[in-house]
């Protein structure tokens, strides 16, 4: 079934993003390799850095794919995130082995520290690689599934629904705080040393692993695309627009809701798996609420409903945060505020829809040139989206 | 037989398995308020039925009731004799065969006139099924039968919300003609159209209900005349009278209600 939703190959132009994806990763990956003395040498740093980048934006493509296109607004992805980030971080605990400072060959340091003398039944099996990578798709697929089979069930949409994604992630902050409950608490898993055998701390293993995000980014990438461009995208989208039309139209909403947003977590906490690794540290900070609100802005300001654009809107906004934050710290708050505030009354349809608006307008210009019939006129905004509603019963 | 089936009001009611959707005694209440007082309607196959009344007087919760929106506290709701609808939620009873055209139209605005049809037609409604699906020429050719029924052949590829109101009401009985229903629920149709519009629309049901049976509820006077059918008017969620326009327009409990209010 998969095989045969595989066969349909998206169109030439989905490659395009993809394509300079994978060759800007490939180049800096290449760059990162060259002796550190080269004039072209790009640090390791800078790798981490843009990896890191490409992790935020297959995030922020899942929560495109659950926002922009079936409209459901979660501000709670960063949970998602952040399992998936957990069950790599736990594979990296157990692959330390007696490399830890009280070197003991079986318990995480700070099991050893809490005075622990057995590992937790939920830390068995992480030692396997193949194990934690089923972990990060299962752990979040199954709390969306559970969250999403129930608010979905009851017809919890718009404010409510984004109320309770943000307790939901705000809860397991608060969980994953605690000692007890034997996920490192506070500092969470840190001192990592290898991954399948490859040294953490070395560049090449950073060119690696930015290189395996670049090619995640752009394998989810196009599964979106395929999703989007199939009945069931419309659907999604007739679901977002007329949410009771589709269902007096005989189609279940809740279940196709519940499969994009499954579908999303997953994507999600692979972001955060392969984000991990080249951070070096996963805690409970990871589930603080502003971290999944950003994630929305990132979509927002690249343009909502559009995969390109929350690709574009992650790296954008983050190279933007790590310029700002290098010059003035205390004030990127208040940017990524305004930001928002600019692109909800400016940009609509974020860059990539003031690009399309720019790009219609001059294609337009250019056959009228063509044809003599120059006039001016205001253009329809095709494709502009419904007005945001707040939806309170009905 | 049982015997007569007996209405609240009194009156002999068809035994409902003649009946193409039999409604009885059924009573909804919104907060200590009742939306419908012991509703008792019978709609026979193939029949078209205009349905007014003053604001406020069910219309909109009898269609709720018929399509599973709501759940009657008491009464029973019969589709085609034996399917008992408030047993059944809206994906099911649509999936049965009872299509709805809300009050203000309501359209995929960002889907193309001719995805809007495509959604809506008949079929497999399973998201791992619908996710699978290609376009055929049978649901093309399907679909370009309806555009002409509802004069929307030329807009077929325009976005849907660039549609004039007009137009949207008519993709919208496109939709549910889509849907293959054996029953029509058509709410306002003719609510901000033009006086050729309004004719062209009654016209539109009159050919649609050659083989399908319509409820359709509407406050424009002239259009129900045109029309030529059979009329329930309801008040306060009951029926206050029934039969042709001519004669519930003569009834003066009628006249009482439309000029008392």
């Amino acid at each position: 079934m998969i095989l045969r939703f595989l066969q349909r190959l998206p169109g030439k132009t989905d490659y395009i993003l993809p394509a300079l994806l994978l060759f800007v990763a490939l180049l800096m990956g290449g760059l990162s390799l060259l002796p550190e003395t080269a004039s072209l040498h790009v640090s390791g740093y800078v790798v981490s850095l843009f990896g890191k980048y490409l992790c935020y934006a297959l995030l922020a493509l899942s929560v495109d794919l659950v926002w922009g296109y079936a409209g459901i607004l979660s501000l709670g992805h960063g949970a998602f995130f952040a399992l998936g980030g957990y069950a790599m971080g736990m594979y990296l605990m157990r692959q330390i082995g007696t490399r830890g400072v009280y070197g003991d060959p079986v318990l995480p340091d700070f099991m050893v520290f809490l005075n622990w003398h057995d590992l937790p039944w939920y830390w068995y099996g992480f030692s396997q690689f193949a194990f934690a990578v089923a972990m990060m798709a299962l752990v979040p697929g199954l709390l969306a599934f559970v969250f999403g089979y129930l608010a979905f069930r009851s017809r919890v949409s718009g404010v409510y629904l984004s109320i309770i994604t943000q307790a939901l992630t705000y809860a397991l902050m608060l969980a994953f705080f605690r000692n007890d409950m034997g996920f490192g608490g506070n500092n969470g898993l840190t001192d990592f040393k290898d991954i399948l055998g490859a040294n953490l701390q070395s560049d090449g293993t950073h060119a690696v692993l930015m290189l395996a995000s670049a090619v995640l980014l752009c394998v989810f990438y196009l599964l979106c695309r395929l999703l989007i461009r199939s009945r069931f995208g419309k659907v999604l989208v007739a679901v977002r627009d007329a949410e009771s039309r589709t269902r007096f139209l005989g189609y279940r909403v809740e279940r196709y809701k519940l499969t994009v947003f499954v579908f999303s977590a997953v994507t999600a906490g692979f972001a955060g798996a392969l984000y991990v690794p080249q951070i070096g540290i996963i805690n409970p900070s990871e589930f603080a609420p502003a971290n999944s609100i950003e994630a929305v802005i990132w979509v927002a300001v690249g343009g909502r409903g559009s995969l390109v654009g929350a690709v574009i809107g992650a790296i954008l906004v983050n190279f933007a945060k790590t310029v700002f934050t290098g010059a003035f710290p205390e004030l990127w708050l208040f940017a990524l505020g305004g930001l928002f505030i600019l692109v909800t009354l400016f940009l609509p349809r974020g860059l990539v829809g003031l690009w399309a608006q720019v790009h219609g307008r001059f294609t337009r210009y250019r056959e009228a040139k063509r044809e003599g019939t120059l006039r001016v006129e205001t253009v329809p905004r095709h494709g502009d989206l419904p007005e945001a509603k707040l939806e309170v019963g009905e | 037989m049982t015997g007569e089936e007996i209405s609240a009001g009194g009156e002999a009611v068809h035994p409902p398995a003649e009946a193409l959707l039999y409604l009885d005694g059924v009573n909804v209440s919104f907060d200590g308020f009742k939306a419908l007082n012991a509703l008792s309607l019978v709609i026979e196959p193939g029949e078209m039925r205009a349905v007014i009344g003053p604001n406020g007087a069910g219309k909109t919760t009898m269609m709720d009731v018929i399509t599973g929106k709501t759940r009657p506290q008491s009464g029973k709701v019969l589709f085609r004799g034996d399917i008992d609808l408030t047993r059944h939620d809206e994906a099911e009873i649509a999936a049965l065969g009872i299509g709805r055209k809300f009050q203000k139209p309501t359209v995929f605005e960002m889907h193309s006139v001719e995805d809007n049809l495509l959604l809506a037609l008949k079929g497999d409604r399973r998201p791992s099924r619908v996710a699978m699906m290609r376009n055929n020429p049978g649901e093309r050719h399907r679909i370009n039968e309806i555009l002409e029924i509802v004069k929307l052949a030329p807009l077929k590829s325009h976005r849907a919300g660039d549609l004039s109101h007009g137009q949207k009401q008519w993709l919208e009985i496109g939709i549910l003609l889509a849907q293959e229903p054996d029953l029509l629920l058509v709410d306002e149709p003719v609510a901000g159209m033009t006086d050729a519009e309004t004719e062209e629309t009654a016209d539109l049901l009159r050919r649609i209900n050659a083989t399908r049976s319509v409820i359709v509820v509407e406050h424009d006077m002239t259009f129900v005349r045109a029309l030529g059918v059979k009329v329930t008017v309801l008040h306060e969620g009951a029926v206050l009278a029934e039969g042709s326009l001519d004669h519930v327009s003569a009834d003066p409990r009628v006249i009482d209600t439309y000029l008392g209010r």
